[in-house]
C-alpha cells in the first residue's frame, strides 16, 4: 500500500524509539502515509497499524485525536489559517474574509475543481509573524497581506 | 555576544552572527566548552544540580517550576533506563520563543539536553516539536546530525565512555500534548490524554520509567549556566527570579517578536523595545503570559516588571513570557469569544467538567458577543468556571477560566454593554 520510499521514512522513525515501543512511531508513520496518498483512510490506518504491530484501534484513535491528519480527501492545497487570537490581533480576520470570497468556499471546504482546501487552525506557535497558514501541513507562510494570499494561491497548482 | 563572556543573551546570542544555527558558529563562540568540561572532569551529578538550584532557574515553559528541585526527584542509583524529555510543543496562544531556539540555536539546546541527560542519568532523550513547525522540527534533526558527526552525540561522547542519543519527536495538531503527561502519552503513541497525577514522571515517566520534562528554553539555558556558575545565572534577574528570559511580544506593537531581557526588567521597557503601540493608540490590555494568564488592564500591567512574582502579585502570571498586547481598537467580548474557542476546540474530552464546561463558556460568550446575551449570563460564566476548576486531571479547564474570569473581571463594563444594546462598545 505505501512505497518502498515511504517504508524507509517509517523505518527510520522506528529506529528513534526501543524496539519494543515500535508505537512510538505511529504518529509519523501515519503523516507519512499522508503525503504519500493525500489523506488516511480506513485501509491506510489499518496498514500502517499492521507494519507497527499495534492493534489497528490505536493508530484509529491516534488518527482521529490530532488535528492535522485528514480522515477525508482534501484538495491538492490545504490552507490551514490561524484565526486564534494574536493572529486575529494582526489581520487574520481579513485573511479568512479574503480567503473565502477568492475561492468562494468556507472553512471546512474544498474547492469543486478540488484544487483547493480551506481550514481554520489552532496557534501555530509562530505568533510574532501573523497572521500565517499553514499549505500542506509543512510549509508555514508568515505576515500575509491580502496581496501575498493572491500571489501563493496562484503558485499552488 | 557569545558562551565565552557572561552576558544577558542567554538563549539568543547565536542571532548576532550571520550563521546562528551552525555548529561552526556555536563553537566559535564557547558552545560545548560546559558539556566538555563536565565530561572531562567528571562532574558530580549533586554538583551539577546545585549549580542549577543556586541559579534559581525556573521552568521557562508557563508553570515557573524551579529547574534544580525537578532535578533532584530523579531517582538516584536506579537500575533500569530513565529519560530526558524536551517539550517544545508549543501551542499556547502568544508564544513562540521556543521556535526560534531551534532555528536560531539548536545546538545550546542540545548541549543543554546532553547536560541534562548526564546529570540525570539518562539513557536518552526526546524532543517533542510542536506540530505545526515542521521545518523547524526538520532543522533540529539536520542539527542532531551534525553534533553527531562531531562525536556529541552516541557511544563514548568526546572520548568519555559515557553513551547517549537525542531523537525529535513530532506532533501532530494538539494543544493538549504541552501538558507534561499528554506528551510522554503522545511519544508512547497514543492519544494525547494527560495522566492522573500522582505518581509523576520522576518514578513513572516515559514508559513508565523515571523521566524529567523541561521546557526548551529551561534546557537551553543549562549551557549559560555551567558555563558561567550558578550565581551569575541568578544576578542576572533577582531573587528566586534568576536569569533572562525570552518574551514572545504579539499583537498591537509595531515590532511584535522575540525579546531577551533580565527578569525584573519593567514591562515598559519591553513594550518600547517592540515598537510601542500603534499610531494613534493607547494601550488596553495585555495577557502577560500566553493565552491562559488572566488579561491584565493597561495600567496595572505599567506599574509591573517582568517576573514571576511582581506578575503574580498583579493577579495574572509570567507563564511562558507570551506578551499578547492589545490597544483601544479591541472589543474585549470578542477576543474572549475566539480564546473560549480555543479551549473548548483543544479539551481532550477525557473529564467532564473540561470537556462540557469549555464548551459551555464558549457557547454564553458567543452569544453575547452576537447579541444574544441576557443578564444572568455573567454570574453564569463564572459559575461554571467555579465548576471546572480543581475537579479535572490536568490545567486545560483551569487554562480555560483563567481568561474568562479575568476578562469579566476587569472589563464587566463592556460584557454589560453588549447584553444590553446588542452591540459593541467600541464599534465591531
Amino acid at each position: 500500500m505505501l512505497s518502498p520510499q515511504s517504508l524507509a521514512l517509517i523505518d527510520q522513525e522506528v529506529a528513534k524509539y526501543p524496539p519494543e515501543h515500535k508505537q512510538s512511531a505511529v504518529m509519523s508513520a501515519l503523516r507519512i502515509a499522508q503525503i504519500e496518498l493525500g489523506w488516511l483512510s480506513r485501509d491506510t490506518i489499518e496498514f500502517v497499524a499492521n507494519y507497527l504491530a499495534m492493534p489497528a484501534i490505536a493508530a484509529y484513535e491516534v488518527a482521529t485525536f490530532y488535528n492535522m491528519y485528514d480522515l477525508a480527501p482534501v484538495g491538492r492545497n490545504k490552507v490551514t489559517l490561524c484565526t486564534n487570537l494574536p493572529c486575529q490581533l494582526q489581520g487574520a480576520d481579513k485573511i479568512a474574509q479574503h480567503l473565502q470570497a477568492k475561492l468562494g468556499i468556507g472553512f471546512g471546504e474544498t474547492t469543486a475543481d478540488g484544487r483547493y482546501t480551506l481550514k481554520e487552525g489552532e496557534c501555530m506557535g509562530t505568533c510574532g509573524h501573523g497572521p500565517l497558514c499553514l499549505h500542506n501541513n509543512h510549509k508555514m507562510h508568515t505576515q500575509l497581506t491580502t496581496e501575498s494570499v493572491d500571489k501563493l494561491l496562484d503558485e499552488m497548482k | 555576544m557569545s558562551l565565552n563572556v557572561p552576558n544577558h543573551k542567554v538563549c539568543s546570542w547565536t542571532q548576532d552572527y550571520d550563521q546562528p544555527a551552525s555548529l561552526a558558529t556555536y563553537t566559535a563562540h564557547g558552545g560545548y566548552e560546559a558539556l566538555r568540561k563536565i565530561l572531562a572532569e567528571k562532574t558530580p551529578a549533586e554538583d551539577i544540580i546545585a549549580q542549577v538550584k543556586t541559579s534559581a532557574l525556573r521552568g521557562r515553559g508557563g508553570a515557573g517550576f524551579p529547574t534544580g528541585l525537578k532535578w533532584s526527584f530523579m531517582p538516584r542509583g536506579y537500575a533500569g533506563d530513565k529519560y530526558v524529555v524536551c517539550n517544545t510543543d508549543e501551542g499556547e496562544p502568544g508564544t513562540f520563543k521556543d521556535r526560534d531556539i531551534l532555528l536560531y540555536n539548536p545546538h545550546q539546546l542540545i548541549e543543554g539536553m546532553l547536560i541534562a541527560g548526564y546529570t540525570l542519568g539518562a539513557k536518552a532523550g526526546y524532543n517533542y516539536i510542536h506540530g505545526e513547525i515542521f521545518e523547524q522540527y526538520e532543522s533540529w534533526q539536520q542539527a542532531l546530525e551534525e553534533a553527531r558527526a562531531a562525536g556529541f552525540l552516541g557511544k563514548n561522547i568526546l572520548g568519555s565512555g559515557w553513551d547517549f542519543d537525542l531523537f525529535a519527536h513530532h506532533g501532530y495538531g494538539a494543544y493538549i500534548c504541552g501538558e507534561e503527561t499528554a506528551l510522554l502519552e503522545s511519544i508512547e503513541g497514543k492519544k494525547g490524554q494527560p495522566r492522573f497525577k500522582p505518581p509523576f514522571p520522576a518514578s513513572f515517566g516515559l514508559y513508565g520509567k523515571p523521566t524529567t520534562i523541561n521546557n526548551t528554553e529551561t534546557l537551553a539555558s543549562i549551557p549559560w549556566i555551567m558555563r558561567f556558575g550558578g550565581q551569575a545565572f541568578l544576578e542576572l534577574g533577582k531573587p528566586n527570579n534568576g536569569g533572562s528570559k525570552l518574551f514572545s511580544v504579539s499583537g498591537h506593537v509595531n515590532k511584535p517578536g522575540n525579546y531577551e531581557v533580565r527578569l525584573g526588567t519593567p514591562f515598559a521597557e519591553l513594550l518600547e523595545m517592540a515598537g510601542g503601540v500603534r499610531a494613534g493608540h493607547s494601550l488596553k490590555a495585555v495577557i502577560p503570559g500566553g493565552s491562559s494568564a488572566p488579561v491584565l488592564p493597561a495600567d496595572v500591567m505599567m506599574a509591573c516588571t517582568l517576573d514571576f512574582d511582581s506578575i503574580a502579585k498583579a493577579g495574572s502570571m509570567l507563564g511562558s513570557g507570551a506578551v499578547i498586547v492589545m490597544d483601544d481598537s479591541v472589543c474585549m467580548v470578542k477576543a474572549l469569544e475566539r480564546l473560549s474557542y480555543f479551549y473548548f476546540e483543544e479539551s481532550c474530552g477525557q473529564c467532564t467538567p473540561c470537556r462540557e464546561g469549555t464548551g459551555w463558556l464558549y457557547r454564553i460568550v458567543h452569544r453575547i458577543e452576537h447579541g444574544q446575551g441576557r443578564p444572568e449570563d455573567l454570574d453564569e460564566l463564572l459559575r461554571i468556571g467555579r465548576n471546572i476548576g480543581g475537579n479535572t486531571i490536568c490545567a486545560l479547564g483551569e487554562a480555560a477560566v483563567g481568561p474568562v474570569a479575568s476578562f469579566v473581571k476587569h472589563f464587566r463594563q463592556e460584557f454589560e454593554y453588549h447584553i444590553e444594546n446588542k452591540r459593541c462598545m467600541v464599534g465591531h
